[in-house]
């Protein structure tokens, strides 16, 4: 049976709160839901102590979380929209990311910030940024981006379980997209990335709602007789940089898309280190396809028109393959 | 007032001198360029930490902001961990990771202090939350400067320790500045306890100077907390002696206002309450001697201990249980 990615995601909550009493929600609405029902139903299960709604203070609530992580609790935090993360920045930046280190190994903060970001169609500029980059530049915080409803399923419950704090970025156009947990679906490794599509002409390079794409793209190009491999990075930090070798070594090509804006963005880094790490293995520049230099706008065809599609991988890749 | 043990005082009287001489050594040898950074001093606010920190255990959690030395040495953390962090040392509490700013304790409770005015307010909420759902009994304590109230995150914070009820008492030191501006022009709300009330939050405005009073203050409300759960203010009046860092020239004060200030010192004032009720003078000189030699040879040592040994630097940014750092 098939479920959507909003019902696998709480059932990976669920499951990890029945194995690990330590586990607590917490958020604006969550009792109720979620601004998108994710945790729907967790209330009258887990109790009201477990799932407690919060008021609309993403600097309190973030800062809450992280000093009941380092005393013992393993929080799982929303913050409904990553735009809002900005008012979180604080806590994020200073506290939560640095405690380990900070103070000399005697803290950890095993917490999670699950939000949600990305374009869906009319939320507007506030309501649909992919701010990512952000974290990857910080010391101490780990990213993770699921692609699919089983990806995230494996990935939230090892971030859960992990002593590090993780901020866990939900794409709101995967939210209804379905697929069948597998019964020995598990926990994922966090640091590694997976091959979504094997091919030998060009190495696509994306994470979260960009997979799809990318593997739409890999589809047309097929046709076309260009082979596209197409990596699902998983997680930002840690970056798998030897999968990505590995399959560039291969392709000698590579093109990373990302809905987030091009500018200093994930494909940026990617780019910088491949060509570290592989500049002898290209035979082309490594491309990036991303969100031109501009704010989310409202109108449908003004979004429609600076959200990177598989058009535009499909572009950059018919520039280098020739 | 509380029936407090004339051994009692005397603890006070000791742990006010051990604050006081410390911060006196961090002075002297940042002055002489042995303390990276910029430390802040509580020299003259010691009364606050001493009183507060004397109705907690090491189980209670405490946090504090960028003037922590007295409070983390008044929970009774080790000076030679504390100082030896200070000067950036191997043997320091945070394995010369954190320093002045940042010193954690854990195993004391001593949760950390950070160097962002107000960013310690919701953390010590949440570590109020995990006593509350464990049910352990502890409380938490964060002490923050009258600086913090500009900041929204305080609001948040009070909103959400009264909401969820939380076991956490929050210790304002008032000292008038907020780093190098007087109160009255960064704020029109006179007291920081006022802002108490609009939360339900229970709330007292008392002389820190004074470690007595503010011991039975602190008393009163964190035998309210463990009774009753909910949380509390504590407005500590008090003076910062010394500048908002070690090398402030404090042009922003008048001498006469600094002259004032030593009048009111919380040592003198016990030295002289010690004295009216019959302690010895001979005695008190005794105890200061003793802790003054304590603190040179804490400070002696952590100076002669080992620096961080550079190839160590990339240790505890992640657990171990991820791919190392050259794959992040």
């Amino acid at each position: 049976m098939e479920s959507t990615f909003i019902d696998i995601v709480r059932r990976a909550l669920d499951e990890e709160m029945a194995r690990d009493s330590s586990v607590y929600l917490l958020g604006e609405d969550v009792a109720a839901g979620g601004a998108f029902g994710v945790t729907k139903g967790l209330v009258e299960k887990h109790g009201a102590a477990r799932v407690r709604n919060t008021p609309i203070s993403e600097a309190a609530i973030t800062g809450v979380a992280t000093g009941a992580a380092i005393c013992g609790l393993r929080p799982v935090l929303e913050i409904m929209f990553i735009d809002f993360a900005t008012l979180a920045m604080d806590c994020l930046v200073n506290q939560s990311a640095k405690y380990r280190y900070m103070s000399g190994g005697q803290l950890s903060v095993p917490m999670v910030v699950r939000t949600q970001a990305g374009a869906a169609g009319g939320a507007a500029a506030q309501h649909s940024q992919s701010l990512e980059s952000w974290f990857i530049h910080v010391p101490g915080l780990v990213v993770v981006a699921p692609s699919t409803p089983v990806e995230a399923y494996g990935l939230l419950k090892s971030a859960i379980r992990l002593g590090d704090p993780v901020l866990f970025v939900e794409h709101k156009r995967l939210y209804a997209m379905k697929e069948a947990l597998p019964e020995s679906a598990g926990p994922l490794p966090i640091g590694r990335a997976r091959v979504a599509r094997s091919g030998t002409d060009v190495t696509l390079i994306a994470y979260s709602a960009m997979v799809r794409t990318a593997l739409e793209a890999a589809e047309n190009l097929a046709a076309t007789g260009i082979s596209a491999e197409v990596i699902d990075l998983r997680t930002l930090v840690p970056l798998d940089m030897a999968t990505l070798v590995q399959s560039v070594s291969k392709t000698r090509r590579a093109v990373i898309a990302h809905e987030a804006v091009e500018v200093g963005g994930v494909g940026a880094e990617v780019a910088a280190r491949l060509g570290n790490m592989a500049f002898y293995e290209l035979d082309a520049p490594i491309m990036r396809v991303g969100c031109p230099f501009a704010p989310i706008p409202f109108a449908p065809e003004l979004e429609s028109v600076l959200l990177p599609g598989s058009r535009q991988i499909e572009v950059a890749v018919r520039a280098l393959v020739r | 007032m509380a029936d407090l043990t004339l051994n009692t005082l005397y603890r006070f009287y000791e742990q006010l001198w051990r604050i006081r001489l410390l911060e006196g050594h961090v002075q002297r040898l940042a002055a002489a360029g042995e303390v990276p950074g910029f430390p802040h001093l509580s020299t003259g606010q010691e009364a606050v930490a001493v009183g507060g920190c004397a109705n907690l255990s090491s189980g209670d959690y405490l946090f504090s902001g960028h003037r922590a030395h007295g409070h983390v040495i008044a929970k009774g953390s080790d000076p030679y961990a504390v100082f030896a962090e200070i000067i950036g040392r191997e043997q320091g509490l945070c394995r010369g990771r954190g320093g002045s700013m940042h010193l954690v304790d854990a195993s004391n409770g001593v949760m950390g202090a950070t160097g962002v005015v107000a960013g310690n307010l919701s953390l010590a909420a949440g570590a109020a939350w995990a006593a509350q759902v464990r049910g352990d009994g502890r409380i938490a304590v964060v002490f923050f400067g009258d600086g913090a109230t500009g900041a929204g995150v305080f609001h948040e914070t009070l909103n959400m320790a009264s909401l969820w009820n939380l076991p956490l008492l929050f210790v304002c030191e008032n000292n008038g500045y907020a780093e190098f501006t007087s109160r009255e022009e960064h704020s029109k709300v006179g007291k920081v306890s006022a802002f108490a009330a609009p939360y339900g939050i229970s709330a007292l405005t008392v002389d820190g100077n004074d470690v007595l009073t503010v011991h039975d203050a602190a008393h009163k409300a964190i035998g309210h907390i463990r009774e009753q759960g909910g949380p509390w203010l504590l407005e500590c009046m008090t003076f910062r002696m010394a500048g908002h860092y070690v090398g402030d020239a404090q042009r922003y004060r008048s001498k006469e206002e600094l002259a004032a200030m030593k009048e009111k010192d919380p040592i003198a004032r016990l030295h002289r309450h010690l004295v009216a009720k019959g302690a010895a003078e001979s005695e008190l000189d005794g105890i200061a001697a003793r802790v003054k030699e304590e603190m040179t040879a804490v400070v002696d040592r952590a100076r002669q201990s080992a620096r961080p040994d550079p190839a160590t630097v990339m240790d505890y940014v992640y657990s171990a249980t991820l791919p190392g750092p050259e794959q992040a």
